[in-house]
């Protein structure tokens, strides 16, 4: 079986599969069980400062949107950090790493702005004999009301000011968490960057109103008739996440910066990706939240099987592929599919002819007797009808060979790649030739 | 095992009360809310949808399958009731795994098909429960037509006719309206008198006068009929029950199938009921499965179809044949009626084996019987109807007879299948040509 051993940023686990500071890593209870259950790591939930601690609403917290059998597939959040007193938390983490030192413990830590702040805390969490701690600069909701959190997050400046200040006052990996609510994730890496972060985790939870309440008239989690806006999280947000991770890893200027992918990771195979895309560990809170810490098993068995498959080893999936994340300008236009219909899988829902009839090309055919045919000399090859159809497989785009003639601009497909920057429509490229 | 299941003769009370009414409890029960949410999410909303086209009344099944999704049940059932005003009845009888559910695309691909007719239950349940009725007249025409026969297709003949404005005088030859709904099809398919309720539901659109115990023929006259109203409707059914015909077949304890429901159907307590120890239903249609079936339920220890032709080529569907096997029914193929032996009373029937030609083979075999099923088929009875074609109503594409102003649907008219959604579908699409008709 492959071997999992990660070692991020100089902090090892036997796994890659950390829960993020969350609801999961409140308390010592719940991160003894997680590590009972194989998590490599956690990252406790966020640490504010000593004194009275925050306070919660006691109505609800979460909010959710299903999809199948009520298959949770994205869920919202109100909570704000930790709201135990620092000491205990401090305790708890000191007890739980002394007893489990092959796994990773991180304190995410939320404090003011201001360099007293950050100065005072970190010797505290030094002491615990935490492996590393994390900058929580995303919970968007609450404490960013406060100055904290996401309002540190969307200041790329802030950003590498408190950096900075946590790189001098401690000798713990800093690893600087990120909101995905700002609208160019590379300036606040660049930031954390800057300011001498050792890695970046992200994203953070997304801004977000789950659903309204249609008799209430008011959203969803509602207290007292009114709600708020909450951080949103799970399945749904993966793809999101995956463009942000991908963002960061491809930018030149950060070259090299270690990520820790965390958006809707619920199986396996979302670790995967995110990995692929450069993230060098994963964090999952959700898939947790909804099914229990034993998701972990199905996690590890998945990766290592995949890696086995694949004859690689983890690192030599870390970034694999970001080479290939692109920009739309450097697109081969030359390369020309279309979809093609395998009879013998086609169950003749018709959905792929509604879709393209009606929203597309009009290049899907619908003989009398229910068979759905291409029609070449019309299909774009937009992937529609491959996104629509319920079976697996049953459509798919296939290239045209080079040479061949495209039916639908009559023109023959060149073996030669040429993108938008060559395109003769392309007003910049006739500048440039003139 | 009770004492009592062993005794020979017909006899009432072979199960205590508790015991048979649980074996008459809904055949499929109805889906929560979550298995509805469940159920409905598996459509895949398809195009030009087949099992659309294999509804004989063309519910959009797609449509109404995404209001349940959506928590419009109430929707999803005007949808459904639009095209088929017994949708509720229909949602319990339809051989859905001959009909919608036989062509859902996830059968094909499955042979899972989605739970169209529990999904349909589901819906119109759901209406009915909150005792809405989601249609209303339109303004009167002035125009009076009589329906004869309150089973399906009368029934759903005079709703259509209501709502489009018209008064509508209902008549029908039994104490209480519903057709086969009240007196045929079998109980654990139509539960909690689901059959007198739907009615009721139904009848709340108005204008609807409903005369039970007129029997055309006997109270009334065709040619009176179409004097005194503007048009007429006939929805008879089939009155008559097909004979034996071979020695025997007047002796106690051998009954037509058709009755036997009736009296079931009628039950206050089943348990008074009396069935045999050893029963054998001769028949290879619904009639027969639903007889064999409520035998066994009530009790009898030994219960046998025998059809004449091979399984093959039974009209029950492969799915009624399996539910009668389930409950312990035997089927025996190719064997048709010699004689009805015994003193009296019945004790022996004997067979002799037949191809599907109905050639004999010249063997013969007997089985102790102490109550026999005649389900070989109903007959069109009376006088002076419009003129048939073979043996029932000659009727065009829109219900239309051989006579000015007589329009007939339902199992007594030539064309279509003798299911009762297909007997609503002629009901309602006379109604419509009625209108067109009369209104120019």
């Amino acid at each position: 079986m492959a071997d999992l051993t990660s070692n991020f940023i100089g902090i090892k686990s036997p796994n890659p599969f950390w829960l993020a500071s969350a609801p999961p890593t409140d308390k010592e209870y719940n991160v003894r069980r997680a590590f009972e259950a194989g998590w490599g790591g956690v990252v406790w939930k966020t640490l504010g400062e000593q004194g009275p601690p925050v306070v919660n609403v006691n109505g609800p917290r979460y909010g959710a949107i299903w999809g199948a059998d009520r298959r949770l597939l994205g869920l919202n959040n109100i909570e704000l950090i930790t709201d135990r007193p620092l000491e205990v938390n401090l305790r708890e983490m000191k007890s739980v790493k002394r007893d489990y030192p092959d796994r990773a413990l991180i304190a995410s830590i939320m404090v003011p702005c201001t360099e007293e702040a950050w100065k005072a805390i970190l010797p505290l969490v030094e002491e615990t004999g935490a492996d590393g701690v994390e900058l929580n600069f995303g919970c968007p909701h609450g404490m960013s009301e406060r100055g904290m959190g996401s309002a540190v997050g969307q200041v790329p400046e802030y950003i590498e000011m408190v950096t900075r200040w946590v790189k001098q006052y401690t000798r713990m990996p800093c690893i600087v968490k990120l909101t995905p609510n700002i609208t160019d994730i590379r300036k606040p890496a660049m930031a954390a960057h800057a300011g001498g972060a050792d890695a970046v985790s992200l994203i953070n939870t997304i801004n977000s109103i789950t659903s309204v309440d249609l008799d209430l008239f008011a959203p969803e989690p509602t207290i007292d008739g009114k709600g708020a806006h909450g951080g949103y999280c799970g399945p749904a947000v993966k793809p999101i996440a995956l463009n942000m991770v991908a963002e960061i890893a491809r930018s030149p200027e950060m070259r090299g910066l270690p990520i820790s992918g965390i958006g809707g990771v619920t199986t396996w195979k979302d670790a995967a990706e995110f990995m692929a895309l450069g993230a060098g560990n994963v964090q999952v809170c959700t898939a947790a939240m909804t099914y229990g810490f034993k998701i972990v098993q199905e996690m590890i068995s998945g990766l290592a099987q995949y890696l086995d498959e694949k004859e690689i080893t983890l690192p030599d999936l870390v970034g694999r592929a970001v080479p290939n994340v692109s920009d739309w300008q450097n697109l081969n236009l030359n390369y020309i599919s279309k979809a093609k219909i395998d009879q013998d899988l086609c169950i003749s829902c018709g959905r792929c002819y509604a879709a393209c009839e009606d929203t597309s090309h009009q290049a899907i055919d619908m003989s009398d007797d229910r068979v759905f045919t291409v029609k070449d000399d019309e299909c774009v090859a937009c992937n529609l009808c491959v996104n629509v159809c319920p079976v697996e497989d049953c459509i798919t785009m296939e290239q045209m060979a080079p040479g061949s003639v495209d039916p639908r601009t009559g023109k023959v497909v060149e073996a030669a790649p040429a993108d938008w920057t060559s395109h003769p429509n392309n007003p910049m490229c006739a500048t440039a030739a003139d | 095992m009770d004492p009592k299941a062993l005794v020979s003769g017909i006899m009432p009370g072979r199960m205590d009360t508790a015991a048979i009414e649980a074996a008459f409890g809904d055949l499929h029960p109805p889906l929560d809310d979550h298995e509805a949410l469940v159920a409905a999410d598996r459509c895949y909303f398809c195009h030009d949808a087949p099992c659309q086209t294999a509804c004989p009344t063309e519910i959009d099944i797609p449509l109404f399958i995404r209001q349940i999704a959506t928590g419009t049940p109430e929707a999803a059932a005007r949808t459904i009731l639009s095209q088929n005003i017994l949708g509720g009845m229909c949602a319990r009888v339809c051989p859905t795994e001959t009909l919608c559910e036989e062509v859902c695309v996830r059968e094909v691909a499955e042979g899972k098909p989605v739970e169209i007719g529990r999904l349909q239950r589901y819906a119109t349940d759901t209406v009915m429960a909150q005792n809405v009725h989601p249609f209303e007249r339109d303004a009167a025409t002035g125009k009076r037509i009589a329906v004869v026969g309150a089973g399906p297709a009368g029934l759903a003949c005079a709703h259509r006719l209501a709502m489009m404005g018209h008064d509508v005088v209902l008549m029908d030859a039994r104490p209480k309206p519903g057709g086969l709904n009240e007196y045929g099809i079998a109980a654990y398919k139509s539960t909690e008198d689901f059959a007198a309720r739907e009615v009721a539901w139904l009848m709340q659109i108005g204008g609807i006068e409903l005369r039970n115990g007129v029997a055309l023929g006997r109270d009334v006259t065709l040619e009176a009929l179409k004097a005194e109203y503007d048009a007429v409707f006939l929805g008879l059914g089939l009155g008559g029950v097909n004979a034996l015909g071979v020695d025997g077949d007047d002796r106690e304890g051998v009954a037509d199938a058709v009755s036997f429901i009736a009296d079931l159907r009628q039950a206050s307590d089943l348990a008074t009921l009396p069935v045999g120890r050893d029963v054998v239903v001769i028949g290879g249609g619904m009639t027969a499965v639903d007889a064999a079936v409520q035998s066994k339920l009530l009790g009898a220890l030994n219960v046998t179809i025998v059809y004449r032709r091979s399984q093959a080529r039974m009209a029950a569907s492969v799915y009624e044949q399996e539910l009668a096997q389930s409950k312990g029914v035997r089927i025996i193929c190719s064997a048709s009626p010699v004689s009805v032996h015994g003193n009296g009373a019945v004790r022996e029937i004997e067979f002799e084996f037949t191809d599907d030609a109905l050639a004999r083979t010249g063997e013969r075999f007997r089985l102790p019987a102490d109550q026999v099923f005649r389900a070989i088929g109903q007959t069109l009875t009376g006088e002076g109807l419009p003129a048939l074609e073979g043996r029932k109503i000659a009727v065009d594409g829109t219900g239309r007879t051989s006579l000015e102003g007589v329009w007939a649907g339902g199992d007594c008219a030539s064309g279509g299948d003798d299911l009762t959604v297909t007997a609503v579908a002629e009901g309602r699409d006379a109604a419509e040509d009625i209108h067109m008709s009369l209104m120019g």
